[in-house]
C-alpha cells in the first residue's frame, strides 16, 4: 500500500466517531431510498403480473338488473374486447362462536369453465364444481381471520334465506386486494368476506335468474375507454345502470395506486433531507480536516506532489468516509424492502411477490450519494489541492472575532466571559451556525412528518366516530323501504333510538365537471349521524338544497354555496334534477352529498322511503338485536360501530411502538450526526484555546460549558425550527395526498412535539457525555507545545 | 577550485524581487538579489528574522514565485515555469527540511520517507535514507513517539531519500537544543559529504556558519555579504 493511502486509513481511523455519525445519516437516506424504490418496483411489477394473469378488467359497471340477452348488445359495443356478466350480492354471514355481524359479498362464477375476467387466484382447494349449488370459495384474509380451511362450513343469509355453504377453496382476487366493508375505514377481515359461488346457485338465491347486475369488460387495444363508458351507460340506463367506471375508479386499484404514490414521495423526500444533511456534515468535516492538514499538504507539495495527486488523495478520503454508509444503506435498504414488501403483500392481499432488484435502483442510489457527497466536499477538496505550498507552510491567520450585535446593544454587562465567547463564536461563522441549526431542525422535521401521519389518522377516526357517526349499529336495506319500517326497528328489545336515512346513487354535474356518489337524505336534528361544518360543529340539515363535502364542492365540482347543481339520479326513474347548493361540510373520508330526507323523497317523487337506519342500542342487548336483524329479509347488512373503533385501536397499538421507535431512530441519526460532528469539530478547532483556559484554572465543567454551550444554544434554537419544518413537510404531504378518497388534516399531537424535542435533546445529551470524556483527556502541555 | 565551481553553478538568481501585498500595505521581502549556488557546496544563509532568507529559499525551491527577476536551474528558468513544471522540479530535484519537521503525523518514520520516494524518479530505499541519518532503529515509530531531534532527522532522511540536487533547510535546528542540534547538523553534513548534495541552511545562529563552505549574510531583503570559510568545522566542534 502506498504511504499516502496509509495516511488515508489512519486519518479515517482517527476521525472514526465522525465517520460513524456521517454514515448513520447516509444510511438513513440511502436505506429509505432503496427500500421505497425496491418496494415500489416490486409491488408495481407484481400488481401488473397479477392483473394480467387474473385478467383484471378495464371497465366495470353495476346495474339493478338486466336480462342476460343484454350481454350480446354490450359485446357489440365498439372497443369491447371481452366481457363477463355476473351476479354480485350482499350477504350476511354467520360463523359459529363469533357474535359480531359479518357482512360479505358473493360474486358469481360462470356455471361452466373458468371466468373470462377477474379470475380468482386459487390459493387452496378448488373452485365450486358445476352443479354444486352449496359450494363456495372464500377470500384468503377472511379464511385466515376465522381459521377456515376447505371442508369447513359457513352459513350465509342471502335475501333473508339462510343457506349452509361448504367451503371448497381459498382464493384471492385483484378486484378485492383492498376490501373495506361498507361504511368502514379500514379492512376488517373478521367481519367482511368475499365469497365465490356458482352463477346459477347465486342467481336463484338472489332472485337473478337469467339476469345479471354486474358486468366487467376489457378494452380492445387503442379503444377509447371514455367512449365505451358513455355507450355502456346509455345502454344500461334502462336496466338501472349505476354508471360504468374504469380501473382508475375501481376502489381496490385506487387505494393501491395512492399507496404506490406515497412510496414514490417517500423515495424522494427522505433521501433529499438525509443526503442534504450528510453533504453538510461532510463539508464541515472536510473543511476542518483540510485546515488541520494545511502543513501536511504544504509539505507534500514541497516534495513534489502535484495538485491533482493531493486532490485525488482527499477525494479518496471523502469516498472512503462515504463508502460504509453507502454499502450499509443499500444492504439495509434491500433488507427493509423485503420486510416492507411482505407487509404490503399482507395488507393489500397480493397472492405472491415478484421481488424486483433492478440494478438501475442501486446505480441511482450510488449516483445520488456521489452527487450529494461531492457537492458537500468539492470546495474543501479543491481548497486542499489548490493550496500554494509556500502559503501552506505558513500558519493560518488567527480567526477574526468581533463584538456581536448583542454586545453592541449594550447587553455585554449581562453576559459572562464564557457566554461572550459562545456568542462571538456563533457570530463569527453565522452560515455554519445556521446550517448546523437547520441540520438539527431537519431531524425534527423528519420526526414530525412521520408521526404526523399517525396523529392525523387518529384525529380522522376521532372525528368520524366521535362527532359524526355516533350510532351503535347501522342497518342497510336491500331496497328503498317505507319509513314506517323504523317502527319495527324501534320495537326491538334494547333499541334506544332509531334514525332512518335515504341514500340515492347519483351523478352530480356542474358545467363539464361531474362526480358519482350517493346523496344521503338525513332526518333534520338527527343525533346519530351528524354533518359537520369547517369548524367541526354540527350543521342543521336545510329544508331545501344540498350540502356538499367542501373538497367535492371546491376541488371536484367547483361550485359555491348558492350555485345550482344538476343531479342525475342513478336509480328508479333516473330523473335529472336541479338542486341548489346550500352549504359545505367537512369530512376527511370520502366525499358526500347530504339533503333532508324529506326533500330527497320529494325530489325522487316517492313516499317517505329510507335505505337504512342508524340505531342506538343497549350494549348488553346488541348481539341479540343483531341476530334479530339478520333474519329480516330486507336487511342487507348490519355494521357495528364499536368494532370498527376497536379494530382501529388495535391496529394503532400494534404499530405505534414499532413506528415511533423507527422514526425516532431515523431522526436521531440526523440529530446525533449533526450535534456530534459540531462538537467534535469545535473541540478540534478550539482544543488549544480550551487547554489554555484549563491551564488558567478553569474547571472541566466551565470549559465544557464554552464548548457545549454553543451547540446547546443551536440545538435549542433548532427545536422550534424543527417544529416549523415538520409542519411544512406535513402540510406538503397532506396537500399531495388530498383526493376524493380522503383528506389528511394537518394535525400534530402534543406527543409528537414531545418526541421530536426529546430525540433532539437526547442526541445532545449523548454528545455531551462523549465530549465530556474527550475533555478529560485534553493534554494541557502537549496542546500548548504544538505550534498554532 | 573556485573556477571549477563556477562552471557547475546549479542555481543562478538574477535581480530577484518579491513583494507581498498584505491588505493595503506592500511588504518588500526581496530586493534585486543576485546569487549563484554551486554543485556540492554547503551554504549557510545568515540573517535576522524578516531579512528575506525564507522567501529566497522558497523561491529557489519552487515553493513560491518571484515578483520579478529570474532563477535559472540547470538551464531552466524557474520564474517562467507554471505550477506543473514547478511540481516536477520539486519532485525530482529539491529536498526540503523545515524548522518544525512537518512530518505527517499519521505515518511512521519509514512511511514518511516512502511517501516521497514513491513519487521520485531515482530514490534510495527509505531504510537506507533513515540509516544515513542514524534512524535505522526507529523505522516504525510514529512522529509522536519521536523526540524533536529524531523527528528532524527523519525529515532529513525524507529530504535526501530522493537523491535531490539541492537540499534546502529552513532553520533545521531552530526548535532544538544545542546537543540535539549538533546531531541533526551531523546528519546534514554527512548527506552533503557522502551524496554530494548542494545544501543551503538558513539560520540566525552564527555558530552554524562555521561548518559551511560559504556564508551568505542577508539583511532587509538584500545580500549584505558573502564569504568563504577557509576550512569547515565539523558539527561536533560547534557549541551554542
Amino acid at each position: 500500500m502506498r504511504a499516502l493511502d496509509r495516511k488515508l486509513f489512519r486519518d479515517l481511523w482517527h476521525m472514526r466517531g465522525m465517520v460513524i455519525a456521517i454514515s448513520l445519516v447516509m444510511i438513513g437516506g440511502i436505506s429509505t431510498f432503496v427500500m421505497s424504490r425496491v418496494t415500489y418496483e416490486t409491488l408495481k411489477v407484481t400488481q401488473q403480473r397479477y392483473y394480467v394473469d387474473q385478467r383484471f378488467a378495464h371497465v366495470f359497471a353495476n346495474l339493478v338488473r338486466a336480462p342476460e340477452s343484454v350481454a350480446e348488445q354490450l359485446a357489440e359495443l365498439p372497443g369491447v374486447n371481452q366481457l363477463e356478466t355476473r351476479v354480485v350480492a350482499p350477504v350476511n354471514l354467520e360463523v359459529e362462536g363469533f357474535d359480531d355481524p359479518i357482512t360479505g359479498r358473493i360474486v358469481s362464477l360462470p356455471e361452466f369453465g373458468e371466468p373470462r375476467l377477474n379470475v380468482p387466484y386459487l390459493r387452496r382447494g378448488r373452485l365450486p364444481a358445476p352443479g354444486h349449488d352449496h359450494e363456495v370459495a372464500i377470500s384468503e384474509d377472511f379464511a385466515a381471520a376465522h381459521g377456515f380451511a376447505p371442508g369447513d362450513r359457513i352459513a350465509a343469509v342471502i335475501r333473508g334465506h339462510r343457506k349452509r355453504l361448504d367451503i371448497v377453496g381459498i382464493a384471492l382476487s385483484p378486484e378485492y386486494m383492498y376490501a373495506i366493508p361498507p361504511g368502514a375505514l379500514f379492512p376488517d377481515y373478521e367481519r367482511f368476506g368475499i365469497l365465490w359461488m356458482n352463477r346459477k346457485a347465486l342467481a336463484t338465491a338472489y332472485d337473478m335468474d337469467g339476469a345479471f347486475n354486474d358486468v366487467a369488460f376489457t378494452l380492445q387495444r387503442g379503444a377509447s375507454q371514455g367512449d365505451l363508458i358513455d355507450r355502456i351507460d346509455t345502454l344500461l340506463a334502462r336496466y338501472g345502470g349505476l354508471g360504468a367506471h374504469g380501473r382508475e375508479d375501481q376502489f381496490s386499484h385506487r387505494f393501491i395506486t395512492e399507496e404506490l404514490r406515497g412510496l414514490e414521495t417517500m423515495a424522494t423526500i427522505f433521501p433529499v433531507i438525509f443526503l442534504g444533511v450528510a453533504a453538510f456534515l461532510l463539508n464541515v468535516v472536510m473543511t476542518r480536516l483540510v485546515a488541520t492538514e494545511r502543513e501536511q499538504i504544504g509539505t507534500l507539495k514541497a516534495f513534489g506532489y502535484s495538485t491533482l495527486q493531493v486532490g485525488v488523495h482527499y477525494l479518496k478520503l471523502v469516498l472512503a468516509i462515504s463508502a460504509p454508509g453507502l454499502v450499509l444503506g443499500v444492504v439495509l435498504g434491500l433488507w427493509f424492502a423485503r420486510g416492507m414488501s411482505a407487509m404490503y403483500q399482507v395488507f393489500y392481499s397480493f397472492p405472491y411477490l415478484e421481488y424486483q432488484l433492478d440494478p438501475a435502483i442501486l446505480l441511482q442510489a450510488v449516483l445520488v450519494t456521489l452527487i450529494a457527497v461531492l457537492a458537500g466536499t468539492v470546495v474543501a477538496v479543491r481548497r486542499a489541492a489548490a493550496l500554494p505550498p509556500a502559503e501552506a507552510m505558513r500558519p493560518e491567520p488567527p480567526p477574526v472575532y468581533r463584538a456581536t450585535i448583542l454586545e453592541r446593544l449594550g447587553l455585554q454587562q449581562r453576559l459572562s466571559e464564557p457566554t461572550r465567547m459562545i456568542v462571538r463564536h456563533i457570530a463569527r461563522q453565522p452560515l455554519k451556525a445556521a446550517l448546523t441549526t437547520l441540520g438539527i431542525a431537519a431531524a425534527g422535521g423528519i420526526l414530525m412528518m412521520t408521526n404526523f401521519q399517525r396523529d392525523a389518522i387518529g384525529w380522522m377516526v376521532d372525528i368520524q366516530y366521535g362527532l359524526s357517526s355516533r350510532e351503535d349499529l347501522t342497518v342497510l336495506f336491500t331496497d328503498p323501504t317505507p319509513r314506517r319500517a323504523l317502527y319495527s326497528l324501534r320495537a326491538l328489545d334494547g333499541v334506544v333510538h332509531v334514525e332512518g336515512f335515504r341514500s340515492v346513487p347519483a351523478r352530480l354535474v356542474h358545467g363539464h365537471r361531474s362526480y358519482r356518489t350517493a346523496v344521503t337524505g338525513l332526518e333534520p336534528g338527527g343525533e346519530l349521524q351528524r354533518v359537520l361544518d369547517t369548524a367541526l360543529q354540527p350543521v342543521a340539515i336545510p329544508a331545501e338544497g344540498i350540502l356538499l363535502t367542501e373538497y367535492l364542492a371546491r376541488e371536484i365540482l367547483q361550485v359555491r354555496p348558492g350555485g345550482l347543481l344538476t343531479l342525475e339520479v342513478l336509480e328508479g326513474r333516473r330523473q335529472v334534477l336541479q338542486v341548489s347548493v346550500a352549504g359545505t361540510t367537512r369530512e376527511y373520508l370520502g366525499v358526500n352529498a347530504y339533503m333532508s330526507r324529506e326533500a330527497l323523497n320529494r325530489l325522487m317523487r316517492e313516499g317517505p322511503a329510507i335505505s337504512g337506519a342508524r340505531l342506538a342500542v343497549d350494549p348488553g342487548r346488541q348481539v341479540e338485536i343483531y341476530r334479530r336483524l339478520r333474519d329480516m329479509p330486507r336487511v342487507a347488512g348490519t355494521i357495528v360501530r364499536e368494532t370498527a373503533i376497536r379494530q382501529f385501536d388495535e391496529m394503532m397499538e400494534q404499530t405505534i411502538l414499532y413506528f415511533s421507535f423507527t422514526t425516532a431512530l431515523l431522526g436521531g441519526f440526523i440529530a446525533f450526526g449533526v450535534v456530534y460532528n459540531s462538537a467534535r469539530i469545535a473541540l478540534s478547532e478550539r482544543s488549544r484555546e480550551l487547554a489554555s483556559l484549563r491551564v488558567l484554572g478553569f474547571t472541566r465543567a466551565e470549559v465544557a460549558y464554552i464548548l457545549l454551550g454553543e451547540i446547546g444554544l443551536l440545538t435549542l434554537l433548532a427545536i422550534p425550527l424543527g417544529f416549523g419544518f415538520g409542519m411544512l413537510l406535513s402540510g406538503y404531504l397532506a396537500l399531495a395526498f388530498s383526493s376524493d378518497l380522503y383528506r389528511i388534516p394537518l394535525i400534530v399531537a402534543p406527543s409528537t412535539y414531545a418526541l421530536t424535542a426529546l430525540v433532539v435533546l437526547v442526541s445532545f445529551a449523548i454528545t455531551g457525555a462523549l465530549t465530556w470524556r474527550k475533555l478529560a483527556r485534553l493534554d494541557l502541555i502537549e496542546v500548548l507545545k504544538t505550534r498554532e | 577550485m573556485l573556477a571549477s565551481m563556477d562552471a557547475q553553478a546549479v542555481f543562478q538568481a538574477r535581480g530577484l524581487t518579491k513583494i507581498y501585498r498584505m491588505g493595503e500595505v506592500e511588504v518588500v521581502a526581496l530586493r534585486e538579489v543576485d546569487l549563484d549556488l554551486y554543485g556540492g557546496e554547503f551554504v549557510v544563509l545568515l540573517g535576522p528574522s524578516g531579512s528575506g532568507k525564507s522567501t529566497l529559499l522558497n523561491i529557489l525551491g519552487g515553493l513560491d514565485t518571484a515578483t520579478s527577476g529570474h532563477v535559472v536551474y540547470g538551464g531552466q528558468d524557474l520564474t517562467a515555469a507554471n505550477d506543473r513544471d514547478l511540481t516536477e522540479f520539486r519532485r525530482d530535484h529539491v529536498g526540503f527540511v523545515f524548522q518544525f519537521y512537518n512530518l505527517i503525523p499519521s505515518l511512521t518514520a519509514r512511511e514518511n520517507v516512502a511517501a516521497v520516494t514513491e513519487i521520485a524518479t531515482r530514490p534510495m530505499r527509505p531504510e537506507a535514507a533513515l540509516e544515513l541519518v542514524g534512524m535505522g532503529r526507529r523505522l516504525d515509530h510514529f512522529p509522536a513517539q519521536l523526540s524533536g531531534g529524531e523527528q528532524q532527522r527523519v525529515a532529513i532522511a525524507r529530504a535526501i531519500a530522493k537523491n535531490p540536487a539541492v537540499l534546502l533547510c529552513d532553520e533545521p535546528t531552530g526548535a532544538l537544543d544545542s546537543a540535539t542540534g549538533v546531531v541533526v547538523l551531523e546528519a546534514l553534513e554527512r548527506a552533503n559529504r557522502e551524496l554530494g548534495t548542494t545544501t543551503v541552511v538558513i539560520t540566525h545562529n552564527m555558530v552554524i556558519a562555521e561548518m559551511a563552505d560559504r556564508v551568505i549574510r542577508m539583511a532587509d531583503g538584500q545580500i549584505a555579504g558573502s564569504e568563504r570559510n577557509a576550512s569547515r568545522k565539523s558539527p561536533a566542534e560547534l557549541h551554542w
